[in-house]
């Protein structure tokens, strides 16, 4: 259709006014932002939620609140961190934003339909919420049976929520799968995709294929609490078991829906900051979709000790194991395309290097985990609460902030400051370190997670990951004041601050409201950077070919 | 859903630029690509919806796999004549759904509305039947979990005593462990003598076969109220989704009645009667599984 009669100033934040302009919008870039600030609202809880968890444990037995409180505050940390901030972080806040920039399209593929997830997500991240701090659900985020059928707290809400939840990512994956088939203009082969979008690709196939079965569980599991139909009740002849299979053939994936869009966004920020192609292109973008496919084979891991045979047991470390490799091919290509690179390291950079480093340790740490003797031991210690926040903290969350920087600019129209993004990425990163290291070791002698009171010799890790904690706080802090003040006072962004050659550096900051002026022309891979050269005038890269022309 | 947010075309000179397409959103170049677009968000809605059924095909296949004899029992207690008629029902509705997307291709907007009430119609008889069979259910207490109480024994009921004999079903009384001379074979014809069964042995040592065959109930097996949880589950979650189809097609129905559809644009009845179909294919598999058990 024809493009808007736009003046330059005319973009997206500016083109409608007032809150309802916002509140029924169909424009991706805008229901990305609502996305972002929701995630971030989200973020804040359940980090407070952490920091009480950190404060209580700072002596063993009651330091500021009951058992009963610490329960519900590890089920709101847990709960909030999963279902709200982590797996709809990166593909339904950046994603939505930057996807049909980066694919050349004006829209996603269907925009009511993104509308309805945002308020899907809502609606489900009010049920959760306020079930979990009224009704004080205290069953983990896992919602096991028997516990979660027989506590006398009430869980239907925080299971309605999480249900709602699910169907907001169902919606936000099928909608991403369709955009990314069906509406790439001429020219966007899949080999020319940024390799965000393949990353989005595949975790758009694990939401489709994984989420409608927890749906059907947690919809078991409320009729179960509501009725007793019995279905995991074994009093009535149900298998509890049985839940634990269904819960975790979604939630392994939906550890790579977490994780695997964070590689996406790493695998832009490493070829963009050190000038050079990315190595490997074909490997990161399959290894994705191998990641993808072997997701759904693994998730007998998180059920060693749940009284599987072992031949299943064998199997599933089996598979688990092979994961490593389209992981490693990743973090292999990354080291690679740095190699002999010119490296800036401005804060994406220093984020997505942060995420190689600790999402390493996340991931070696997996492998202890799989195999099943030392698994065994280390089974429902500090060990295992160690190892996923090294992946979800130190990988998702890492990478969340990485692209929030990087694609900062783009969305707002404004720079953040420089240096205090460094010294804040750098707080952050030295904080989870010192959070989680200690965990390791505790949980390697013997510390159980999720227990509120604790033998004293202890007492000094715990101490330890309590201070990292908090100086991880506070680094969150200072990245959330200096982000808001730049909303304000950020000096105005160029078009492309950081010379990525992808299609969203190639419209304005922000970028209009039907995304380009013009519609581009796709002739070359999104790594080439020899076109690009910056210029110290607009404070960012211009194309050469435009200059040798003006 | 996703049927909802995709108005399509389907254009055989898409290419033509002057040509002015109303329902083309703004985001799509022509409205084949919006069409092609809606299709396959609509075959990945699908994709969901088979796994979302997947998940208590599979609680059911794991619960037969470990306890065939509570659904060899229970499922006496369905009526197979309904569940049959129902199944007709939703095939003519398939039928009706799937002319009323040629009538929407081919804008005969007269059979489209015919169509379309022909197809609600459907709808509602299926869920008519549904509700007397609950109400049956409901009356009976062949309820799930702790509802469970139900009216009488399976080798009570009519339509087992017409299958396998007056004596043969009741020719135990219901105290006494079955037996299992006749393994289960499911020889009708030794099934109508019945009476041949030996009970002294089992009688005697108190020693209890494990109940298997067709004909050999006259004792309750352990957990038959899990039948029922599945049971309900099931064609509830399917009840649900023929309403939510009522839904829709009353929603086309007002937009048809308009000759709103033509050739360039039948997206919507397209896509209502994708859906159709597979909560009527969900049925398909539902009915053997649950009704016609041998």
């Amino acid at each position: 259709m024809a493009a808007p009669s736009a003046t330059v100033d005319d973009n997206f934040l500016t083109h409608e006014k007032g809150i309802l302009s916002w509140l029924c919008t169909l424009d991706h870039k805008r229901i990305g932002l609502m996305y972002l600030i929701c995630v971030l609202s989200a973020f804040l809880l359940g980090g407070s939620a952490a920091m009480l968890i950190r404060a209580e444990l700072w002596t063993p037995g009651p330091t500021l609140i009951d058992h009963q409180t610490y329960n519900q505050a590890f089920t709101l940390h847990g709960a909030v961190m999963v279902f709200l901030v982590i797996i709809p972080g990166i593909p339904a806040a950046l994603g939505n934003v930057v996807l049909p920039l980066m694919l050349g399209a004006k829209d996603v593929a269907f925009p009511r339909l993104n509308l309805a997830s945002w308020y899907l997500w809502v609606i489900g991240a009010l049920c959760l919420i306020t079930s979990l701090i009224t009704n004080c659900a205290d069953t983990g985020w896992t919602f096991y049976t028997p516990y979660s059928t027989t506590t006398t707290t009430s869980v239907i809400p925080a299971l309605f929520g999480a249900f709602i939840l699910g169907f907001s990512s169902i919606f936000t994956g099928l909608n991403f799968l369709t955009t990314l088939h069906k509406l790439r203009p001429a020219g966007m082969t899949w080999f020319r995709m940024p390799l965000f979008l393949w990353a989005i690709y595949a975790t758009g196939i694990m939401q489709i294929l994984a989420t409608p079965v927890l749906g059907i569980t947690l919809l078991m599991l409320i009729v179960e609490r509501a009725v007793g139909i019995g279905i995991f009740d074994p009093a009535l002849g149900g298998d509890p078991v049985l839940f634990q299979h269904f819960f975790w053939f979604y939630s392994h994936p939906a550890v790579y829906i977490m994780i695997v869009p964070a590689f996406g966004v790493v695998s832009e920020i490493f070829p963009v900051f050190s000038r050079k192609r990315i190595f490997g292109y074909k490997f990161i973008a399959l290894s994705s979709v191998a990641i993808a496919v072997l997701g759904f084979l693994v998730w007998g891991h998180h059920m060693f000790t749940s009284g599987q045979s072992i031949v299943a047991g064998t199997v599933f470390s089996g598979i688990t194991f092979l994961i490593a490799i389209p992981t490693a091919i990743k973090a292999f290509n990354w080291i690679a395309t740095m190699y002999k690179g010119a490296v800036h390291l401005d804060t994406p950079m220093l984020y997505a290097l942060a995420f190689l480093w600790v999402f390493s340790i996340g991931g070696v740490t997996g492998m202890f985990l799989s195999v099943m003797s030392t698994d065994v031991h280390l089974h429902d210690t500090y060990f295992v609460v160690a190892h996923f926040h090294y992946v979800m903290m130190g990988g998702a969350i890492t990478a969340l902030m990485g692209g929030i920087h990087y694609w900062w600019p783009k969305m707002t129209g404004r720079m953040y400051p420089e240096k205090l993004g460094r010294i804040g990425a750098v707080i952050v990163l030295f904080g989870l370190n010192l959070t989680f290291l200690p965990q390791f070791v505790m949980g390697s002698r013997g510390m159980p997670r999720r227990y509120y009171n604790y033998l004293e010799e202890f007492q000094p890790m715990h101490q330890l990951s309590s201070l990292g904690a908090f100086t991880m706080g506070l680094g969150f802090l200072l990245v959330a004041y200096y982000l808001l003040r730049s909303l304000k006072t950020g000096p105005k962004a160029p078009d492309n601050p950081w010379g990525g050659n992808t299609l969203e550096w190639q419209t304005t900051s922000p970028p209009a409201y039907y995304n380009f002026h013009t519609p581009p022309v796709i002739t070359e891979g999104p790594y080439e950077y020899a076109d690009w050269t910056y210029d110290a005038k607009v404070g960012g890269y211009v194309r050469i070919s435009k200059q040798a022309k003006s | 859903m996703s049927h909802a947010t995709a108005p399509s075309h389907d254009a055989d000179h898409a290419e033509g630029h002057g040509e002015h397409y109303p329902f083309l959103a703004h985001h799509f170049d022509t409205p084949e690509q919006q069409f092609e677009t809606g299709k396959m968000g609509v075959w990945l809605f699908l994709a969901t919806e088979i796994l979302f059924f997947g998940g208590l095909f599979c609680a059911y296949s794991i619960y037969r796999a470990l306890h065939p004899e509570i659904f060899e029992y229970a499922h006496y207690y369905l009526d197979t004549k309904l569940g049959a008629i129902n199944t007709c029902v939703l095939i003519i509705s398939s039928v009706t759904a799937a002319w009323a997307v040629r009538n929407a291709q081919l804008k005969q907007t007269n059979m489209l509305v015919i169509n379309i009430v022909l197809t609600i119609l459907c709808g509602f008889g299926f869920m008519g039947i549904k509700f007397i069979e609950y109400s049956h259910k409901i009356h009976d207490g062949l309820l799930p979990g702790h509802a469970y109480h139900p009216a009488e024994p399976v080798w009570e009921l009519p339509i087992y005593k017409a299958k396998y004999g007056e004596e043969g079903a009741a020719a135990e009384g219901g105290e006494h462990a079955a037996t299992g001379e006749h393994a289960a074979t499911g020889e009708h014809g030794a099934a109508e003598k019945g009476g041949e069964k030996a009970p002294a042995e089992a009688k005697h040592t108190g020693y209890v076969k494990p109940l298997m065959g067709p004909h050999e109930f006259n004792r309750e097996p352990r957990d038959v109220q899990r039948f029922f949880s599945i049971y309900f589950c099931m064609t509830g979650l399917h009840g649900l989704h023929v309403l939510v189809g009522i839904g829709i097609w009353v929603w086309l129905l007002l937009r048809a009645r308009t000759g709103e559809f033509g050739p360039k644009y039948f997206g919507p009845i397209d896509f209502a009667a994708l859906y159709w179909h597979i909560v009527d294919l969900i049925w398909i598999y539902l009915f053997p599984l649950l009704y016609l058990i041998h």
